[in-house]
């Protein structure tokens, strides 16, 4: 079995749009959305759910306003500053609680609590191109990485359940907590950058996070007419660095267009984009070395 | 005051219109890169770099020969950094949230502070902004603790008078809750897009809690739909400014371009935009109150 991961360091460069296509030109397959903060996927696959999850992970600390005498242990010793007084006692933001128990353990009152946290739910789910496996972090909650890592777990049993050899992923923006989760047994990061400073400058940072982590990588530079030399740039440095050029794709309103209609791109009539996604697509089964 | 400029989806302009917006502030103000993942802002300011410092966090440091492997920090240890079994006794720096927790609870003294890299921040002047900005070291999973560092020299700027204009993480998990968490007035960039629209809700159930004064930007408006316009009109969310779809923006950002620098018409919406930021935060007595 193989799995994909389509990456960008860079946000709104067309990573879910692209991720969309390929579920639609893969054989047989099994989606999974890992970018639990914000996923879109969905917008494009119009799920239907058929299984769902609560997930819960780590724990956050709750003072009871009874038992408090108030003395402050728990605000000195808190390193995040998330207890603050709060009537005759002290109270506990859970925004910026992480959980760590140190003042639960040391309160002499024993006035904290320390239940776990409820941060989101998880799905599994038909689609026209095969089973999704996604997810929903509650808003402004913590932990994305171990949700990843449930989502790659589930993801993988049901491709081996179903004979499937592939598991194709669509990443989050960024090289922190989900995505450095995202990549563990991945055999090839697919990025998607555009050819501006940003593009550029965050691409070269997912490359070092992949060689950091031995993944293999290969690149799709997205919207590459809208600035030429920064195109030539992106090209020369994945020359040095020795990263495939998958696919030059031009700056298209289509793929907006597809969005709107709850479709992805190669479902239009095709284009020099879709032909170009076409060629992207069989390069990216030659190197992850899928049977055609 | 402190203005942060999120999103909930990646690529949707955060840093065009951060840099615009810090472009057209009155001094003093500071321009603050909190994307640390992925930090984009110096690429359209261009600050001079005054100076840099690298950012540690406090890890467990164990003298093996005081350590009775008695096992009470293992025990409280909430993100499996320190483990003991029979005599011996391994930390993993890499998982440690620096809560302090082993430190603290260890009878025999053996836990010193250690120290892991977070990454770097620096700082400098682009023409009449002052720069401010943290660098995840590539490998490093978290990043909330080195946007508090950020956060706090910030702070220790702004006690001399001033305002600061935050380019915040996308997503709305605890990355980008963290960079909004301390600040006035936090201004939403989107696009009116499928994907534009279902990020931006998150983001508003993400920070509507934190009460603070909230605006829209959308970006590239007359792509998509309308969908944006009528959640805004539901939750009262005044939409502070809107940026054409053109394709002309697209190749001057790619070029890095500040939109603000591009026409006389651009600078207009800014000077209009933080005019109407400005009047959002007012009056704002909990952060009178803090300072009196």
């Amino acid at each position: 079995m193989r799995e994909i991961i389509v990456i960008s360091g860079k946000g709104g460069t067309g990573k879910t749009s692209l991720t969309g296509a390929f579920a639609h030109l893969a054989g047989d397959k099994v989606i999974c959305d890992l970018d639990v903060d914000a996923p879109d996927l969905h917008l494009l696959l119009q799920p239907a759910n058929e299984r769902l999850e609560e997930f819960f992970s780590g724990h956050e600390a709750r003072i009871d306003g009874e038992k408090c005498d108030g003395c402050g242990l728990c605000a000195s010793l808190c390193q995040y500053g998330a207890i603050r007084e709060h009537g005759a006692g002290f109270a506990v933001d859970p925004l910026r609680c992480e959980g760590c128990k140190v003042c639960v353990a040391f309160c002499p009152a024993a006035a904290i609590g320390f239940p776990e946290r409820h941060c989101g739910q998880w799905y599994v789910s038909s689609t026209r191109f095969g089973p999704l496996v996604h997810a929903q972090l509650f808003p402004g909650a913590e932990n994305s990485g171990r949700l990843v890592m449930v989502l790659k777990q589930q993801a993988r049993e049901l491709a081996k359940a179903r004979g499937a050899d592939l598991v194709l992923c669509d990443g989050a923006p960024g090289i922190g907590c989900p995505v450095i989760s995202s990549l563990s047994g991945a055999h090839l990061a697919v990025a998607v950058t555009e050819p501006t400073p940003s593009g550029r400058h965050d691409l070269e940072r997912v490359a070092a996070l992949c060689r950091h982590f031995q993944t293999s990588l290969a690149v799709i530079i997205n919207k590459f007419d809208l600035n030429p030399d920064e195109t030539a740039r992106i090209e020369s440095f994945c020359r040095d660095e020795s990263y495939p050029v998958l696919a030059r794709l031009p700056h298209d309103p289509l793929v907006t267009k597809a969005m709107v209609q709850g479709l992805v791109v190669t479902e239009l009539p095709e284009s020099d984009f879709s032909r170009a996604l076409g060629q992207a697509w069989g390069r990216i089964e030659a190197l992850a070395g899928l049977a055609r | 005051m402190i203005v942060s400029v999120a999103s909930g989806k990646g690529g949707t302009g955060k840093t065009t219109v951060a840099a615009s917006l810090a472009t057209v502030w009155e001094r003093p103000v500071w321009g603050v890169d909190l994307d640390v993942e992925e930090p984009n802002l110096h690429l359209f300011l261009r600050p001079a770099i005054a100076g840099s410092e690298t950012a540690w966090m406090t890890v467990p440091a164990v003298e093996e020969a005081k350590c009775t492997y008695c096992g009470a920090c293992s025990e409280l240890c909430q993100f499996k950094a320190i483990s003991v079994f029979n005599q011996v006794i391994l930390t993993f720096p890499e998982m440690c949230h620096s809560c302090g927790g082993c430190l603290a609870v260890c009878p025999e003294k053996a836990i010193s502070p250690g120290r892991r890299e977070l990454g770097e921040i620096t700082w400098g002047v682009a023409g009449r902004v002052e720069f401010l900005a943290g660098r995840l070291r590539i490998g490093e999973a978290m990043s909330p603790p080195l946007m508090r560092q950020v956060k706090a020299r910030l702070e220790q700027m702004l006690a001399k008078g001033g305002d600061a204009v935050i380019d915040a993480p996308p997503g709305v998990s605890c990355p980008a809750v963290n960079a909004v968490l301390d600040s006035d007035v936090i201004l939403l960039v989107t696009e009116p897009t499928p994907f534009g629209v279902y990020d931006f809700k998150l983001a508003w159930e993400a920070f509507a809690p934190l009460g603070k004064p909230m605006g829209a930007v959308i970006n590239r408006a007359g792509l998509g739909n309308d969908a944006i316009y009528r959640f805004c009109q539901e939750k009262g969310l005044p939409i502070l400014a809107e940026i054409p779809y053109d394709r002309s923006v697209a190749e001057a950002y790619a070029r890095g371009r500040i939109i603000a620098d591009l026409s006389p018409g651009f600078k207009e919406t800014f000077v209009a935009l933080r005019d109407k930021i400005r009047a959002l935060a007012q009056p704002s007595p909990s952060r009178e109150a803090a300072h009196a």
